[in-house]
């Protein structure tokens, strides 16, 4: 059965700006029929203010493909390039109500669209394929393109990965390079930068940086075992969570919340003391 | 309006009179058949009438009849049973093109160890019965082969393949879901061993199949517990659906015996008219050698899944092979394993009748589907000369 927002369907159904525009002055195509789905953008920029004057699609694919490519050429009509480009592809996920978690990718090949186009217009060549290291060969999915989606929309596991970039949906056999990935990805680079930051922290930045740990770095480990936790509240240098799912019954909880804690005080500040509710 | 219902090889609907005989052992009739008392005996009785219906459906003995709860379990049995009777035999013969019960059965089978054949299919979907013949060899513990295929009614050469294993004396399954009671089935002529047939494709409910054991046959029970269906299926029966699927059968094998060749011309019209008004549409599968309720036609340029999303806008059921509608992203194994074009895999549209379909339905198919392959043609980025650029890689 399909799980789509009402928006999804109304846009599948009616789609808005259809076809190629006229002598345009950026063209963007990804995807292909040999994937299942593909997407042909082309827009009229004004030269002066480059701004996009119109924008249409041709698309190749299933019911959300083809309303991401709606919603896409909606939200970039009327907006500079720069303004286009601050788009995510969750910007588009949003402007339909949300997509099926299996289907975001049809979000991502928007945004993908979209920068293939504007790279056109500013006659940036795009890297060329053939230089970039292929994880997925099922998909064509490369590492570089994993690393970007899985990054701007948090990715955590290769089940994500698949939904976002169709990325080990094939045959499985670039599963562990996901993984490794991954692993690379958000336990080695943020503690990295973190370090490197500077220790004076505003309250907010604090509380942002405790909930940006607690998200990519703790939870997912919970949930591989079925636990999670939830941030409750941030009071000076006490950070009170709660355990949840796995969590609450385990034994080891009372070691959970120790780790925790000496995680956020490398990461965050010395003085961090974890409380669970 | 009620649906129109072009999906009967995914399910069927319910037969009145199946779901009339049933009824009374879903209410007062709820006695159990195992035990001494009258109240639940009797019902023993109604299961062995129903079994007696199954069997004849098939040409089968009724003793040569076991209940099961689904076609994958009937599936799995017959091969487990075939494995554990022959342990010193490690080799299993199956095709690329079977359903996954049996399918991903041969997959695990591999992982633990067995050396698995998954025989190749043609452009058309046959078997390459040389293929077959050279695969054989003393290590094979048993081959299983569907009789037809869900996807494209594709009707193997069973009886030939069961010549052949008859020779040699291997055990032969025949998975033959799709093909019980839409074509004539008659296990005294065909050389088989053990046949899988399922109710709930034949206009019985969901929840009961059964698997046909030929007398002589080594067997493993593979759900173990107690002496129901002579301890080769332990579990209390599912009464009201065994007796169901009973009458099922008998209505089947009525249909049968009609040979009026109805849904074979409704077919036809649907696939003929469609092709006629969709240029670029072709029909997968071979058609001589088909099931007379299925098609199989690819639209090419366009989305499977956003055809039958249309289509849903007017309750036309149908299904596809397309990556978005397989529940993974990979599309269709068996088009996939046919070298059906990639092109052509994602535009796959499988309708399938079923005694139940009424011309009207056809005819409306035939009004809405074409302007709907038209609107999303006019969406798509691919036409003639852009597909004429992608050279698809071999199956």
């Amino acid at each position: 059965m399909w799980d789509y927002t009402s928006k999804v369907k109304d846009l599948f159904l009616h789609p808005k700006n259809v076809g190629e525009v006229e002598n345009p002055d950026a063209v963007g195509e990804v995807g292909s029929i040999i994937c299942g789905d593909a997407l042909k953008l082309t827009m009229k920029i004004d030269r002066e203010t480059n701004r996009i004057l119109d924008a249409k699609f041709q698309t190749f694919g299933c019911a959300s493909a083809i309303a991401s490519s709606s919603a896409l050429t909606e939200l970039i009509k009327g907006k500079t390039l720069d303004e286009a480009l601050a788009l995510s592809n969750q910007n588009i996920a949003d402007y339909l109500g949300g997509l099926p978690d299996e289907k975001m990718h049809c979000s991502v090949m928007g945004r993908e669209a979209l920068e293939a186009a504007i790279a056109d217009y500013r006659g940036e060549a795009l890297p060329a394929e053939t230089t970039e290291k292929v994880l997925c060969k099922c998909f064509e999915v490369t590492e570089e393109k994993i690393r970007k989606v899985a990054t701007e929309n948090h990715l955590t596991t290769v089940e994500q990965v698949t939904h976002f970039t169709k990325a080990g949906g094939g045959c499985g056999t670039c599963i562990p390079d996901i993984e490794r990935l991954l692993k690379e990805i958000w336990s080695v680079k943020p503690v990295a930068d973190r370090r490197a930051a500077p220790k004076k922290l505003t309250n907010l930045q604090k509380i942002a940086l405790i909930q940006d740990i607690l998200e990519k770095e703790i939870r997912p480990r919970l949930q591989a075992d079925g636990g999670d936790l939830e941030l409750i509240d941030v009071d000076g240098s006490r950070v009170i969570i709660a355990l949840r799912a796995m969590c609450v019954a385990c034994p080891m909880g009372g070691v959970t919340v120790k780790g925790i804690e000496e995680k956020l005080r490398e990461l965050v500040s010395e003085d961090i003391t974890v409380e669970a509710q | 309006m009620k649906p129109v219902y072009l999906d009967n090889n995914a399910t069927s609907r319910v037969a009145p009179e199946v779901l009339s005989e049933m009824m009374p052992y879903l209410a007062e009739l709820y006695g159990n058949p195992s035990s001494m008392h009258t109240f639940g005996g009797q019902v023993h009785h109604t299961i062995e009438r129903a079994r007696a219906r199954v069997a004849a459906l098939v040409g089968a003995e009724p003793d040569e009849i076991i209940f099961m709860s689904c076609g994958t379990e009937s599936d799995n049995t017959a091969l487990m049973s075939a494995v554990e009777s022959y342990p010193q035999k490690r080799h299993v013969i199956t095709t690329r093109v079977e359903h996954p019960a049996v399918l991903n059965l041969c997959k695990h089978l591999g992982r633990k160890g067995h050396r698995v054949t998954f025989l190749p299919v043609d452009s058309g979907g046959r078997l390459d019965t040389e293929t077959f013949t050279k695969a054989l060899d003393d290590d094979v513990s048993i081959v299983s082969v569907m009789y037809a295929n869900n996807e494209t009614g594709v009707v193997f050469p069973v009886e030939q393949i069961g010549q052949t294993l008859r020779e040699r004396r291997i055990l032969f399954h025949i998975d033959a879901v799709q093909a019980a009671g839409k074509i004539p089935i008659d296990v005294k002529r065909l050389p088989v061993d053990l046949l899988t047939i399922s109710g709930h494709k034949l206009h019985a409910p969901k929840g009961v199949a059964a698997l046909y054991v030929r007398r002589g046959t080594r067997f493993h029970p593979h759900i173990i517990g107690g002496h129901q269906e002579r301890g080769r299926r332990a579990g209390t029966e599912n009464v009201a659906s065994i007796i169901g699927f009973g009458k099922a059968c008998e209505l089947a094998l009525e249909g049968l015996g009609r040979k009026d060749g109805r849904i074979g011309t409704l077919r036809d019209k649907l696939e003929t008219s469609l092709l006629r008004l969709c240029p670029d549409a072709r029909v997968n599968g071979d058609s001589e050698h088909r099931l007379p309720n299925t098609t199989n036609i690819s639209f090419e340029y366009v989305e499977g899944e956003a055809i039958l999303l249309r289509m849903d806008e007017y309750e036309i059921c149908a299904s596809s092979g397309s990556a978005c509608t397989s529940g993974s992203l990979e599309p269709s194994h068996v088009l996939r394993a046919m070298g059906v074009p990639f092109s052509a895999i994602h535009g796959s549209v499988r309708f399938s009748l079923s005694r139940y379909t009424e011309e009207a339905e056809i005819d409306r198919v035939i009004e809405v589907l074409p302007p709907i392959i038209g609107e999303l043609r006019q969406l798509s980025p691919y036409g003639k000369e852009q597909l004429a650029r992608f050279v698809c890689p071999p199956g």
